[in-house]
């Protein structure tokens, strides 16, 4: 498949803002069992705020990707069918529970409703944050289901795209909270370093096992299988187009083996290897270390999404071999 | 229920691109609106086709045979393009399976072409939505027409008529009887995607000839060894007579 740069920019930006808001909010409850201390002044509304933005441009890079964006609104008719409409109701529930937290907490207007165990108060922002949380991971299956999905993609078509999606949102969400915390001074930074170590690790895990399951793979289809004629040597002289076509323009790539490769290397390097190495020397003071650490792991995850779509052999290839 | 297909015998087919052009024109000035047509008559053309035609060459040469092979939107029976649309615009249609697009619906967003497997599915570079074969549905049924024109224009411009137009869920039904009787099949089955639109295979048309097939063996003149009188020199009685 050709890459689609909308749907790459899409894809990795709700990616971060869902992992940065599930960062800040699981970290509120450790807070709250006591098991983390609370942080000297509590910024998690403009952390929140921060998750809303990114989740907000995505929506916009989204938008270019489509032929009639003054649409849009009817993409969300076939939800009992298609897991693109899903996303497209649950990207904005997710936007607007997380904007009501970030109101919530920003105002005055946030109170305890009860008390849990008798000393764990729940304020109103922690429900509608739970309530962000549930839409968030409904989010994470409807974005990545909408390429899992399709069977005959064979490279997509498997749970780990939904884990891949999961592991590297939460990964770069995290990397970006460990840089919030050590600009905020905040004393929950070890527990985001930590788990931006041990995802970003799990993601590295994950994509590489893709990666080789991905090169084993054969598709059913053939030339021979594609117009049903059953012999060993069929050769495409002409296409039915002298221009090109939809067909060969949307989904054709012409990047050479060396550029692909080195997309692969590339964004195992940039996207996992060199973040794991920064967040581990890095510590509560080293604000430009974790920000170096997230903005190269952004890139990374660019490049990681680039070559996923690289990756797809879509099978509708085999009749646009030749132009003549 | 009803099924309306195409069968196309890549037998009889020529490659003559008819069928191509002729949609083209029915469609591009019919209810569907235009099809763009970029640069038509410089270098690159390019633009909105329902219909194609490629070649194909079997074999290594100088055994080879050249396969035309036109191909459109295959109205599958359980088509992956259509539960993939957000909106609604693609659907099929219950009482004769074709598979449309809305128009006015749909938002461009490409993801069923994603979902075809066949690439039947073009994005139209001015309206800037997502358009593909409609079987001419806009012909079938329109009582204006004689009722011989109520078919796909490409099957009736086929010079050759490799296009059959007709109801595969009727086993009367002239595609049906084609598909049985020269093993009908369909492309990719192994998606699963059930396609309405059949191919009939190519065979063999060589015949083997004997001598003995360009002259009989049992010519009668032959076998008396007695040929035509030859023209004889001599003054016959029509010279001699005169009256
Ligand atoms: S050929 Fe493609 S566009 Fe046509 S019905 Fe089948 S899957 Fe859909
Ligand atoms: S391009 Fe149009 S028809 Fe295709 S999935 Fe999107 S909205 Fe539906």
């Amino acid at each position: 498949m050709k890459p689609a740069i909308s749907v790459i920019l899409l894809t990795t930006l709700i990616g971060t803002g869902q992992g940065l808001f599930l960062a800040f909010y699981s970290a509120e409850w450790f807070v709250l069992l006591g098991i983390l201390r609370p942080p000297l002044n509590d910024y998690s509304g403009h952390a929140a705020a921060l998750s809303v933005l990114l989740l907000a441009l995505g929506l916009v890079a989204s938008f270019f990707h489509l032929g009639h964006p003054e649409r849009a609104w009817r993409a969300a008719a076939m939800w009992r069918s298609s897991w693109l409409s899903r996303e497209v109701i649950a990207l904005p529930a997710a936007m607007l529970l997380i904007l009501g937290y970030v109101l919530l907490k920003l105002s005055a207007m946030d109170s305890i409703v009860l008390v849990l165990g008798e000393s764990i108060p729940i304020s109103i922002s922690t429900v509608v944050g739970f309530g962000a949380v549930l839409a968030i991971c409904a989010l994470f299956v409807c974005t990545a289901m909408i390429y899992a999905c399709l069977k005959f993609l064979r490279q997509w078509h498997s749970p780990l795209t939904v884990l891949n999606f999961l592991l590297m949102g939460c990964a770069s969400g995290f990397t970006l909270a460990s840089a919030l915390a050590s600009y905020s001074q905040d004393g929950r930074f070890a527990y985001f370093v930590g788990m931006a170590i041990f995802l970003t690790l799990a993601a590295l895990i994950f994509r590489f096992a893709t990666l080789l399951r991905n090169k084993g793979l054969r598709s059913p289809s053939s030339l021979q299988s594609a117009i049903g004629v059953h012999h060993p040597t069929i050769r495409q002289i002409a296409q039915g187009a002298m221009g090109g076509s939809f067909n060969t323009r949307a989904f054709i790539h012409s990047y050479g083996a060396s550029v692909v490769r080195l997309a692969r290397r590339g964004f195992l390097v940039l996207g996992f290897v060199i973040p794991l190495l920064l967040l581990q020397i890095s510590d509560e003071s080293s604000t430009l270390i974790c920000s170096l650490a997230f903005a190269l792991q952004y890139l990374g995850l660019l490049a990681e999404r680039w070559y996923f779509f690289i990756e797809a052999e879509h099978p509708q290839n085999l009749y646009y071999q030749m132009i003549s | 229920m009803t099924q309306l297909a195409l069968v196309i015998d890549l037998n009889t087919c020529v490659g003559c691109h008819a069928c191509v052009t002729s949609c083209k024109e029915w469609n591009t000035s019919g209810q569907a609106g235009p099809m763009v047509d970029k640069n038509p008559y410089a270098a690159e053309p390019t633009g909105t086709f329902f219909n194609r035609v490629q070649s194909f060459e079997v074999g290594t040469f100088p055994n080879t045979q050249t396969v035309h092979f036109p191909k459109s939107c295959l109205h599958c029976e359980d088509p992956p393009c259509v539960p993939v649309c957000p909106t609604g615009a693609s659907y099929k249609r219950p009482e004769d399976g074709i598979v449309l697009v809305d128009y006015d619906k749909c938002i461009g967003c490409e993801y069923c072409s994603w979902a075809c497997p066949y690439g039947a599915r073009e994005i139209d570079e001015q309206q800037k939505v997502m358009k593909k074969c409609t079987l001419c549905v806009d012909r079938l049924y329109d009582e204006s027409l004689p009722e011989a024109e109520r078919k796909p224009v490409c099957v009736l411009s086929c010079p050759t008529s490799a296009r059959i137009y007709g109801d595969i869920h009727d086993p009367e039904s002239e595609a049906s009887k084609a598909i049985s009787d020269a093993g009908g099949y369909q492309l990719m089955p192994e998606w699963g995607t059930a396609p309405a639109n059949h191919y009939l295979p190519r065979r063999k048309v060589s015949i083997a000839i004997h001598e003995e097939d360009l002259q009989r063996v049992d010519n009668p003149l032959r076998k008396e060894d007695r040929g035509p009188r030859k023209p004889t020199t001599r003054t016959t009685l029509d010279d001699s007579t005169s009256w």
